[in-house]
């Protein structure tokens, strides 16, 4: 049967076969990170590909337009074009830029949020690495973004970027409470910080944590849109007022690479969603008998989370500065702070104050 | 245990190393790269900063507003606030309800400082 683990057992078979041919064995630990991480990139930049052309075709779709259709079938070589189109652009650099932090903030943008797909679980078995502290190692690493659009600002020198960079900062440490709060309450009931042993957890209870836990998800979705940078939350780029916001002064292949930042930050939260809350690779509950393997329900399930934060794009208009401060700090922190005390109360209540 | 961070590293290396590679792609390939379109540009009004099409009024780098700080120090404030909660929420079934009382009392000795920051208005966008 075609299962995600299966596939996993049959590549590492292949390849540590081609590795016995070629009489590297003592290179296996070293070559295979290298591939995975190859695997990695390359499903990555497809997928995110298709999710410019997707968002493309979602905002159309909103707006009673078609859309793009003119490169290759329903468009879909349209995003291709685009990505080579920022290749040959001309790298134009403002002269008076700090030149160092100005070089290396698109490589941190991008490189912090590819690293948190080390943790991402896409079927049983079917994971990079699965480190027993996944969520914190996620947050950490996809907390770097901020550290990248400040720099970004700052070293563009230019008035714009650097309030695009100070707003963005201000904002992503400000959801960024909101969101790690949100988690503490799956952590307590399945007191793990894996994600696949997050999974099995509500593969054993039988139920998803998106049913007791339907307020963290409405937390954790808002604080992800928000930590992402994307609309409604889009103020450090809000081009009415602040032209690009912190990436003004890059253009080409450099502000290539805070666009991909942005989209695989949306798929990592996504996936870190569908993991804690809408049961990662397992199927809809009675659809087991179909024999769908794991994986195809995950990317089911992630493109439909991917599909909810594009539609909060088009159907929300953008917060103000103070509004969007106030929102962060006045409700979603206090709502999620009482979301943790009410859940241990509501477990003491059902299973008693015993130890277990 | 330590190998799994290997894969870590070695996602950092390559992701590092991609990048570069889509740097060095583009300065091939981009006008007055390697082997891209030459052509001729005023060179200090292209590279100029960019500001509306007019020139540049002083620095870029300028004083800004205090509030950002006070969000900054909040920030550090929770931020350290939810690495004490992660260790207590793993083990929270083996804890119990003393445990729990513990974290409550943790977490309203912080509340005090919110609600006091809150009305001290230092969460107010100005």
């Amino acid at each position: 049967m075609l299962t995600g683990e299966n596939i996993v057992q049959l590549v590492s078979g292949l390849l540590h076969w081609a590795y016995a041919q070629a009489g590297i064995s003592s290179l296996a630990g070293v070559i295979d990170p290298i591939i995975s991480a190859v695997v990695m990139f390359g499903f990555i930049a497809v997928f995110v590909m298709f999710l410019v052309w997707m968002e493309r075709k979602v905002s159309a779709h909103m707006q009673s337009r078609i859309g793009p259709n003119r490169v290759g079938p329903l468009g879909l070589l349209q995003t291709v074009a685009d990505a080579i189109k920022l290749t040959i652009k001309e790298d134009v650099k403002p002269v008076n830029r700090d030149k160092v932090p100005y070089f290396i903030a698109p490589i941190v943008a991008f490189v912090a949020t590819f690293m948190g797909m080390v943790v991402i679980p896409f079927d049983k078995g079917v994971v990079v690495q699965d480190l027993n502290v996944g969520i914190l190692y996620i947050i950490a690493i996809t907390g770097f973004t901020v550290i990248a659009i400040l720099t970004a600002g700052w070293s563009s020198n230019n008035k714009y970027a650097l309030l695009g960079g100070f707003r963005s900062a201000a904002q992503i440490i400000s959801y960024e409470v909101s969101l790690v709060l949100s988690v503490v309450p799956i952590i307590m009931i399945t007191g793990t910080l894996s994600l696949s042993g997050i999974v099995e957890y509500q593969k054993q209870a039988g139920y998803w944590f998106i049913l007791p836990q339907i307020v963290a998800f409405l937390i954790f979705i808002t604080s992800a849109t928000a930590e992402a940078n994307r609309a409604p939350f889009d103020i450090p780029e809000a081009e009415s007022e602040l032209i690009g916001g912190f990436h003004t002064e890059y253009s080409g292949v450099k502000f290539a690479m805070f666009f991909l930042g942005e989209y695989i930050a949306v798929v990592v939260s996504s996936a870190v969603a569908v993991t804690l809350f809408l049961g990662g690779w397992l199927p809809l509950p009675y659809l087991d008998f179909l024999h769908i393997p794991g994986f195809v329900w995950f990317l089911a399930k992630l493109l439909l989370v991917i599909y909810l934060i594009m539609a909060f794009r088009w159907t929300f208009p953008r917060l103000r500065v103070d509004q969007l401060m106030d929102f962060g700090w006045k409700v979603l922190i206090p709502i999620s702070i009482i979301n943790i005390l009410a859940t241990a109360v509501v477990w003491f209540c059902l299973y008693g104050k015993g130890a277990q | 245990m330590l190998e799994q961070y290997g894969y870590v590293l070695v996602f950092l290396l390559a992701g590092i190393f991609f990048i570069l590679m889509a740097f060095i792609t583009g300065w091939v390939f981009s006008p007055n790269g390697l082997l891209g379109l030459r052509y001729k540009y005023k060179k200090e009004i292209l590279e100029d900063t960019y500001e509306c099409g007019v020139e540049t009024q002083g620095t870029s780098w300028f004083r800004f507003n205090i509030s950002f700080y006070l969000y900054a120090l909040l920030f550090v404030i929770f931020d350290i606030e939810t690495v004490f909660l992660y260790p207590w929420a793993v083990s929270f079934k083996k804890l119990g309800v003393f445990g729990f009382v513990e974290m409550v009392v943790f977490i309203a000795i912080l509340l005090v400082g919110f609600a006091y920051a809150w009305k001290k208005e230092a969460l107010k966008w100005e």
